[in-house]
């Protein structure tokens, strides 16, 4: 006798500092095909996930910023060498739930990879483009190099996999740490991919991923006084000029819903400019 | 008195001469090149060291703030963007030359109507306004060799708002590099310090600038308002209170008008002890007494190293009390008058809060004049970092002193504020400055000096204190773009976009 193998469906979950909890609210949402077919229930988080992330990040951030940028450089090249790994999974799951072809997925996974690995070579890089010295008139050492903003909150884009990975890479290679809203139609993969972080070498709390209504949690997060930048790439279709008036108060750095292709200027967006000056003097 | 009993600071009076100002009774707003009447209701400026009247100033209304961007407009599309980057350095060479030919005029008018002591508008304010024009001219015909993308482009009409504590040198840190980088400009000075603007506009028409590149807009709060909100601006760039940044920046969400922002700070100066005391009591001094305490980078929260606390508090005492207070025009002055009398009842409002709050306040015993708006320098010690005179900016002389143990808790107490302008680290280790300069959340940070400024040098905040540099290459970025022409960056970047999409790659099997 024959037997056929019974599927066991996957949970999907919140990825808050490093682990999976389900929505405190207890909150889902019904995850759908293109066709309409049932794909699975994914968490809806609550203001008080969103919160939960925001503690997460900000813990994690001083970490991650302290890592040599050759470190995290080598972080982010990991997560492309594991994505890689699971590839057929992804396109699976993101021609189940976008309704393209294999191929069209496959494409897409393969833009998700090479966007790690472009983004991860920036990390012990970006500094010397976008820094300098500078020739004052005195006798001091003057130089000016970029940090990393702190705590970003982001607005995925709609296009699940590669939209996740065009504005979180970028983000997180300067050592940012962040509170990401995934696509709300299609957020399996984020969630896949938050496995993949799990088990690559990315400390936890770096990246928090929040599946859900994007247009119920940005405002907490555009509003919350613990996160410094705001990244509404993906906010074109939520009332954006709302967020951006909200994250004025204190002052966050916001980037406008745009194209998310890779650019120097989305690693550049969320750093600050430091000058150091130091007298020079012989006694 | 005999002259041998003359106490080593009594000089006799220094007065620089106001006989090299030719002042006119009122001031008309610099439109398209002329100085125009202004439809609103004219104001006085006055000196806050005498409060007496030096001139009558135009008020712009919302129709001359029209005028005034429709002027910028035009002349940004018929006349600046056609001149070639070379041509729009010459231009602002010559500025730089005139603005070195008139210093002493200059200086002498920024003192009288700001109240700073001659010798730091003689020998700070107005030698970095010819240099920072100086050194963005040489900027004009090399954007493309500044890193910031493959052709950079000007945005357009520049919306200008500039504070009352450097009135010329914010002037020239927002109009250099807006010109620079080929955009034009409608500048608001502010209300209580107008008068070196309208002089420098008289340098625009030495300079023979065209028309409309450059319009100068006197008046008060609502001028500034219907500046940054007008519809046909590109840019906003605004130094002053954190609370009218906010204002601004909600003001701008969603227009794409690009921002920047220069606003308040409350910078702790560390001082370890291992640092040199004698350098270090002149830098706590600069830091905070320089220009009255009016500087957002001001060192005016003290954190001092408990060991040498009772140390550094004495000698600051002594040195503040040789500290000369009176007449700005005096050549021996070291503090100058308040500039308004709003700004000096926030002084005595904040200061008396402090000494409500416990800590325990000391002020130098000195004369105060009669007329005008003054503040002696004034110290308080044992400031808990919960205090409102450690959290609010002051914007006086007014130095808050708070201890720690160990480098940790300086860099802790250094960064428990929203602010994140600058910072000051005195300590004789460099591998000690250099670690402790990584933590520090602040754009500037200066160590074993403070309040260093250079046309060359990035200057602008993290966190609260704004976004946005301004100085240096990163300077220029902010009135440059290269987003395509349809599609102007909404986003707040330093460096303009470089486009390169990652191609899906094919696989091989």
């Amino acid at each position: 006798m024959t037997q056929t193998h019974l599927a066991v469906p996957k949970t999907y979950k919140l990825y808050i500092g490093g682990k999976f909890p389900r929505s405190e609210s207890g909150r889902t949402y019904e995850v759908a095909a293109k066709d309409g077919a049932f794909l699975a229930n994914a968490a809806k988080a609550s203001r008080k996930d969103a919160r939960d992330a925001v503690v997460a990040a900000r813990a994690a951030q001083p970490g991650w910023a302290g890592a040599t940028g050759y470190n995290r450089g080598q972080v982010l090249y990991r997560i492309a060498e594991l994505l890689e790994g699971r590839r057929a999974q992804f396109v699976e799951e993101i021609a189940a739930s976008e309704g393209v072809t294999a191929a069209a997925a496959g494409k897409q996974v393969d833009a998700a990879i090479d966007t790690w690995v472009w983004y991860a070579g920036w990390a012990d890089k970006y500094v010397q483009v976008a820094g300098n010295a500078n020739a004052v008139s005195g006798p001091y050492f003057n130089i000016s190099v970029p940090e990393p903003t702190g705590v970003v909150a982001i607005v995925a884009p709609a296009d699940s996999l590669l939209g996740l990975v065009s504005v979180v890479a970028p983000a997180i290679v300067t050592g940012n740490t962040v509170v990401v809203i995934a696509s709300e139609t299609a957020p399996l993969s984020a969630i896949s991919l938050a496995e993949v972080l799990a088990t690559s070498d990315v400390p936890g709390g770096v990246i928090n991923i929040l599946t859900g209504s994007a247009a119920e949690i940005a405002p907490w997060l555009a509003s919350h006084a613990d996160v410094n930048a705001l990244d509404l790439t993906g906010a074109d279709g939520l009332d954006w000029v709302d967020l951006q008036i909200a994250a004025a108060d204190t002052l966050k750095r916001v980037r406008t819903p745009g194209d998310f292709g890779a650019s120097l200027d989305r690693i550049v967006g969320f750093t600050e400019t430091k000058t150091v000056w130091h007298t020079k003097s012989l006694i | 008195m005999p002259a041998s009993h003359q106490h080593f600071l009594e000089y006799a009076p220094a007065p620089e001469s106001t006989a090299i100002l030719n002042l006119k009774k009122d001031y008309g707003l610099f439109i398209d090149g002329e100085f125009v009447p202004g439809h609103g209701t004219p104001f006085a400026t006055i000196s806050p060291a005498t409060e007496k009247h030096i001139a009558q100033i135009a008020n712009a209304n919302a129709a001359d703030v029209d005028t005034a961007v429709a002027a910028a407009r035009r002349a940004y599309e018929k006349t600046w963007s056609k001149l070639s980057g070379a041509d729009r350095g010459k231009y602002l060479f010559r500025i730089a030359r005139l603005v070195q030919e008139r210093a002493r005029e200059l200086a002498v008018a920024e003192s009288l109507d700001n109240g700073k002591p001659i010798k730091e508008s003689r020998d700070v304010d107005i030698p970095l306004v010819a240099a920072w024009f100086f050194y963005y001219a040489g900027w004009a015909d090399k954007l493309d060799y500044a890193g910031l993308g493959a052709a950079p482009r000007a945005l357009g009409v520049a919306a200008q708002v500039i504070p009352w504590n450097f009135p010329l040198l914010m002037l020239a840190w927002k109009i250099a590099p807006a010109l620079a980088a080929g955009n034009t400009v409608v500048l608001k000075p502010a209300e209580t310090t107008p008068l070196s603007a309208l002089l420098f506009a008289e340098i625009l028409q030495q300079a023979d600038l065209p028309a409309g590149v450059v319009n100068i807009l006197t008046g008060a709060g609502d001028t500034g308002q219907a500046l940054v909100q007008h519809p046909d601006v590109n840019k906003v760039a605004f130094t002053g209170s954190t609370a009218v940044g906010r204002a601004i920046a909600k003001s701008v969400a969603g227009t794409g008008k690009k921002l920047t922002l220069e606003l308040g700070g409350k910078a702790a100066n560390i001082v370890f002890d291992d640092a040199p005391i004698d350098q270090a009591v002149e830098g706590i001094v600069n830091g905070i007494f320089f220009n009255q305490g009016h500087v957002c980078c001001a060192g005016s929260r003290l954190l001092v190293q408990e060991n040498i606390h009772e140390e550094v508090v004495d000698r600051l005492k002594q040195r503040l009390s040789t500290l000369r207070l009176g007449d700005p025009l005096d050549k021996n002055t070291d503090i100058g008058a308040i500039n308004s009398r709003e700004q000096l009842e926030r002084i005595r409002e904040l200061s008396d809060i402090g000494e409500a709050e416990g800590a325990e306040r000391w002020t130098a015993d000195c004369a105060i004049p009669e007329n005008g708006f003054w503040f002696a320098p004034t110290i308080f010690d044992n400031v808990s970092t919960s205090s409102r005179i450690a959290r609010e900016e002051i914007f006086g002389p007014v130095l808050s002193v708070l201890t720690f143990r160990t480098p940790a808790e300086a860099i802790s107490k250094a960064n428990n504020t929203p602010y994140g302008l600058s910072a000051g680290i005195w300590s004789d280790k460099g591998s000690k400055i250099l670690a402790v300069a990584d933590e520090l959340k602040a754009g500037v940070i200066w160590a074993n000096t403070f309040n260093r400024f250079d046309p060359s040098s990035p200057f602008g905040g993290y966190k609260e204190s704004g976004y946005g540099r301004e100085g240096g290459r990163h300077g220029l970025a902010a009135y440059l773009t290269n987003a395509p022409p349809d599609r102007e960056a909404g986003a707040t970047t330093l460096v303009p976009a470089e486009r390169r999409a990652p191609q899906g790659r094919g696989r091989a099997k």
